[in-house]
């Protein structure tokens, strides 16, 4: 079964970049969080990239045939989180399974591209798709977004959404759809604001409209942020010499605010360095997007891609005061073992799309 | 290209909006660009000043420690305001030099200085770690005038514990030390960190968590010159709350300057509720030295220097073979057992011959035809030489031990000892050898391995005169600063089932110890009430033959509805009538209010006793 050709067509680039990233991040945890928790984080890579070997042994067409089975267990498995989760600091978000903790809302993003991608695949006849042609789509987003967001996790909520709202935008729905579409979520976010959300979720907005207003309180994350990022000055303070970390001015430091570290000790150019890397990533998963010869891998490989984009854009826009404090960790960068085997997970499907370019059914 | 609905028209619509998403995230990286630049290259000096002012410092509020009350309310102990010094490790600029203007301004030890900011930023890394405590006014002096030249140094303002009336109680008041590393770790001492006082032993031991409180603090944002900008959180600290003794402070006054330069100890108990009127040991100490922090060698000194022992609360751990004091014991185990009447009588020949062994009496030429009321009034020890043979030492060991001799009392403090009441199977456990009709005759005189603490002694002679009930002794009265009876119940611990006129009968002897002709105990005597007692000359456990006997005196007054017991014991003393004898007596005319307004504690009146045992 195994193919000289795939060994061929091995995709080196992803490889090397996926290596890179993980080996700054391993640098950067040392100082973050110390050698215990950067240790852990290398078991948590060698798992990971042995699951992406893993994912490539197989042809990822097997998915589409798969897709609901796979959609279904994470809502079991989202269900129970709600039932018998673990929880901790105040939300419910894990599941034990007696050797390890997993975050099933991590494996969520990665099944809602899977099911997105299939219902695409199968349904690729429309022209343009019409918001009546997309009911079907937005109840399995609704689904695990609501269950999600009542952990409460809003910040994976979010990114499942904007994600799956991406893969969308890209099937061609019509004009007056989407102006539909976005008028409708702009109405009925207002009411979503008072009643979904928590007092300490609206509080970060208002924290992020206006910092200064609550400078110790909520305000005091986004500030000490700042100021670690900015202190970093062109050429960092050096590495295990950046004051706020050391004297943890900075919060959560080896997890959402991981960036804030590595911007402090590398400054400007290291902080460019570690952004020019996502962008290679990111814009290779595009291209394997684009050389995918069927819909179901491309619309796969857009997803994934579009995964690491956002929850990218979303944690580094927040450390550095663009976006507001959602507590999502920076995709491959920051310590987190749910998050990383997930992404590899994700990465291992991209490699596959991108190993099987060229083979044909 | 057959695959799953895929056309070459949706091919190439894919690959144009595909381009659009590369210059998409093209811009979205542009803006993340040129905002790490504003951050950074654009505003960059003024985040890394800040970066560099941001500091946080926290200021930690010591909790006041309860209060120690007598059973009158009065103050024994309490906290006076003083300075400590600390030194917050993130200020320092020059460590050497603020080592060596230290040194020069208030003569303090580099290498201490080293240790206490180690040791500090070990166990809090952003807190100031205290350096010294307890500043004298000359230093606190020093320290401000010369703050300039002194970053990072403060001068604290915070209470010292004060003991009023210097080593008085010690023991039972005990002192506060600094806290050590295996109880910082023990998780026993939650609200306290690395350079804390703690209370180390007696009742400031026991009742630290009681007496202690909670430490609060606040955390501020400071500038890099340590000025304050803003308070982030604020932790009030919460007082510890005070404790009421049972003790009486004019008779543990008493107690305290009669043991004076003697080694020893006395206990007063109230016989009705086992309340501790009085507790002193001797040698002592004064718990104030360990405020400030006694010196190391100092102390090595003088736990080393001869066996005296200062810290050794001997009025609870200190077991001394009871000697004749035990008597009180043995007639009421002979009564008991039937083995003996009142009426019958022994003669004593001055010494008692068994299996080759010859035991004497104190009295070497004979107390002649003695009965029970005249065999514990002149103490003979050949009739309880004969009387323990008859009883058996296991009947000896049970009413013994039905006294509470012989196992600890219970009393709320560390460090009691339960002393020893030994009998057959003991001796077959410990040694492996059979119990020997000998040994029994020794323990019959309260020799031998019969161990007992004073505050046993109290005790005992409290059972028997309150009608058979044995309390636990007390020391706390109540916890609080207002009274609370409820909690000064007394605890009854068990009742002896014995004869009520037997009870008497031993009552009857141990008054006329005291007041009697020929009684041992006449020195004791306090001519406006009735005391009773037993004296006791005990052998120290025969290492040396010429070591001093152990003085003992037990008594109680007034013999009818007795209000105090004492336990005396002058180790080295010799006799018990003369060297314990008048301090039990002084000290209940005290209690009693007999006393005349001058107070010479021990009063040396012309003997009015037989000189012996």
């Amino acid at each position: 079964m195994f193919d000289r050709r795939l060994l061929q067509n091995f995709d080196w680039i992803l490889l090397c970049l996926l290596i890179l990233i993980s080996a700054a991040s391993l640098t950067n945890l040392y100082s973050a969080g110390g050698t215990q928790i950067m240790m852990k984080q290398v078991y948590w890579y060698l798992i990971g990239f042995g699951l992406l070997m893993l994912m490539t042994t197989f042809d990822y067409h097997a998915l589409e045939r798969l897709a609901w089975h796979i959609y279904l267990l994470t809502i079991i498995l989202l269900v129970l989180v709600m039932v018998i989760g673990m929880i901790s600091k105040g939300a419910q978000r894990w599941l034990n399974l007696g050797f390890i903790n997993i975050q099933p809302s991590e494996l969520a993003k990665l099944s809602i591209v899977i099911i997105l991608a299939q219902f695409f695949s199968t349904h690729g006849e429309y022209p343009d798709y019409r918001l009546r042609d997309l009911w079907q789509p937005f109840l399995l987003i609704l689904v695990p977004c609501l269950l999600i967001g009542e952990q409460p996790d809003l910040g994976s909520a979010l990114v499942l959404a904007i994600v799956a709202f991406s893969i969308i935008l890209l099937m061609k729905v019509r004009w007056t759809s989407l102006f539909i579409l976005i008028a409708t979520t702009l109405v009925a976010a207002v009411p979503c604001y008072f009643t979904l959300l928590n007092e300490y979720q609206k509080k970060r907005i208002h924290t992020f409209l206006n910092p200064e207003s609550d400078p110790l309180g909520a305000g005091y994350h986004i500030i000490q942020s700042k100021i670690a990022v900015g202190s970093g000055l062109l050429t960092g303070k050096g590495y295990l010499k950046g004051t706020q970390t050391r004297l943890h001015f900075l919060p959560e430091q080896h997890t959402d605010f991981a960036f804030s570290v590595w911007a402090e000790e590398w400054g400007f150019f290291g902080s460019i360095f570690l952004l020019i890397l996502y962008l290679f990533l990111i814009l290779w998963g595009i291209n394997i997007a684009k050389n995918s010869k069927d819909k179901f891998g491309s619309t796969l490989a857009i997803g994934i891609t579009a995964l690491v984009f956002w929850q990218m854009v979303i944690n580094v826009g927040m450390t550095i005061g663009l976006l507001p404090v959602v507590g999502i960790p920076l995709v491959l960068f920051s310590y987190g073992g749910s998050s990383v085997l997930a992404t590899m997970l994700g990465m291992g499907l991209l490699m596959n799309i991108s190993i099987r370019r060229f083979m044909f059914q | 290209m057959s695959s799953s609905g895929f056309d070459q028209i949706s091919v190439e619509a894919l690959n144009r909006r595909l381009f659009f998403v590369t210059i998409f995230v093209c811009i979205v990286f542009a803006v993340l660009v040129m905002r790490l630049w504003f951050l950074q290259g654009i505003n960059g000096q003024r985040y890394w000043t800040k970066s560099q002012n941001n500091r946080i410092h926290v200021q930690r509020n010591l909790s006041f420690r309860g209060l120690i009350l007598d059973r009158n309310g009065e103050v024994l102990v309490n906290n006076l305001p003083s300075f400590d010094l600390y030194i917050s490790p993130d200020d320092i600029q020059d460590k050497e030099r603020l080592l060596r203007n230290l040194k020069t301004l208030i003569n303090l030890a580099p290498e201490e200085v080293s240790s206490r900011l180690k040791k500090g930023s070990k166990s809090n890394p952003f807190e100031s770690v205290l350096v010294k405590k307890n500043l004298t006014r000359e230093e606190l002096v020093s320290i401000v005038t010369n703050s300039f030249s002194l970053p990072g140094v403060t001068a604290e303002p915070t209470h010292k514990r004060s003991y009023l009336y210097g080593n008085f109680a010690a023991h039972l008041i005990g002192h506060l030390g600094e806290i050590n590393e295996k109880e910082l770790a023990s998780g026993q001492y939650p609200s306290s960190i690395s350079g804390d006082y703690i209370g180390k032993f007696g009742v400031e031991g026991k009742w630290q968590n009681v007496l202690n409180g909670k430490s609060g603090g606040k955390k501020i944002e400071v500038d890099a010159e340590g000025r304050q900008l803003q308070v982030i959180t604020k932790d009030p600290a919460v007082s510890g709350q005070s404790i009421t003794l049972t003790i009486d402070k004019d008779l543990q006054a008493l107690a305290d300057t009669m043991l004076k330069d003697k080694t020893g100890a006395i206990v007063a108990m109230d016989p009705q509720n086992g309340e501790i009127l009085a507790m002193a040991s001797s040698p002592s100490f004064d718990p104030n030295e360990f405020v400030t922090g006694i010196d190391k060698t100092e102390w090595k000194r003088r736990l080393t220097s001869g066996t005296d022992s200062p810290l050794q609360n001997r009025a609870i751990s200190g077991q001394y073979a009871p000697g004749s004091v035990f008597k009180m014991v043995m007639a009421l185990a002979g009564l008991e057992e039937g083995v003996i009447t009142p009426e019958d009588s022994v003669v004593c020949t001055g010494s008692y011959d068994f299996g080759n062994r010859v035991y004497h009496c104190w009295n070497k030429k004979g107390h002649g035809s003695v009965n029970l009321h005249r065999a514990i009034r002149e103490s003979c020890d050949v009739y309880f030489y004969k009387l323990g043979r008859k009883i058996g030492i296991d009947k000896i060991a049970y009413y013994a031990k039905m006294c509470g001799l012989g196992t600890k009392t219970g009393i709320e403090l560390d460090s009691e000892k339960g002393g020893l009441i030994p009998d057959s199977e003991w001796k077959l456990k410990k040694y492996g050898v059979a119990w020997q009709p000998g040994e029994t005759i020794s323990c019959s005189i309260g020799q031998s391995y019969v161990m007992i603490t004073p505050v046993q002694a109290a005790r005992m002679i409290s059972v028997i005169f309150n009608g058979g009930k044995v309390y636990q002794p007390k020391i706390v009265k109540w916890i609080g600063d207002k009274k609370n009876e409820s909690q000064s119940k007394p605890i009854l611990q068990r009742e002896l089932k014995v004869k009520r006129s037997n009870l008497e009968i031993v009552k009857n002897g141990l008054i006329a110890v005291v007041n009697e002709a020929g009684g041992t105990g006449g020195r004791a005597r306090v001519k406006e009430t009735v005391v009773a007692g037993k004296t006791g000359s005990a052998q120290v456990a025969g290492i040396d033959k010429k070591i001093k006997d152990n003085a003992w005196f037990v008594g109680i007054a007034p013999a009818e509805n007795p209000k105090i017991a004492v336990a005396v014991i002058i180790e080295k003393g010799e006799h018990g009538g003369s060297a314990a004898g008048p301090l039990a007596g002084d000290l209940i005319k005290l209690y009693l209010g007999f006393a005349e307004e001058e107070k010479t504690p021990v009063s040396q009146d012309t003997p009015i006793s037989v000189e012996g045992d």
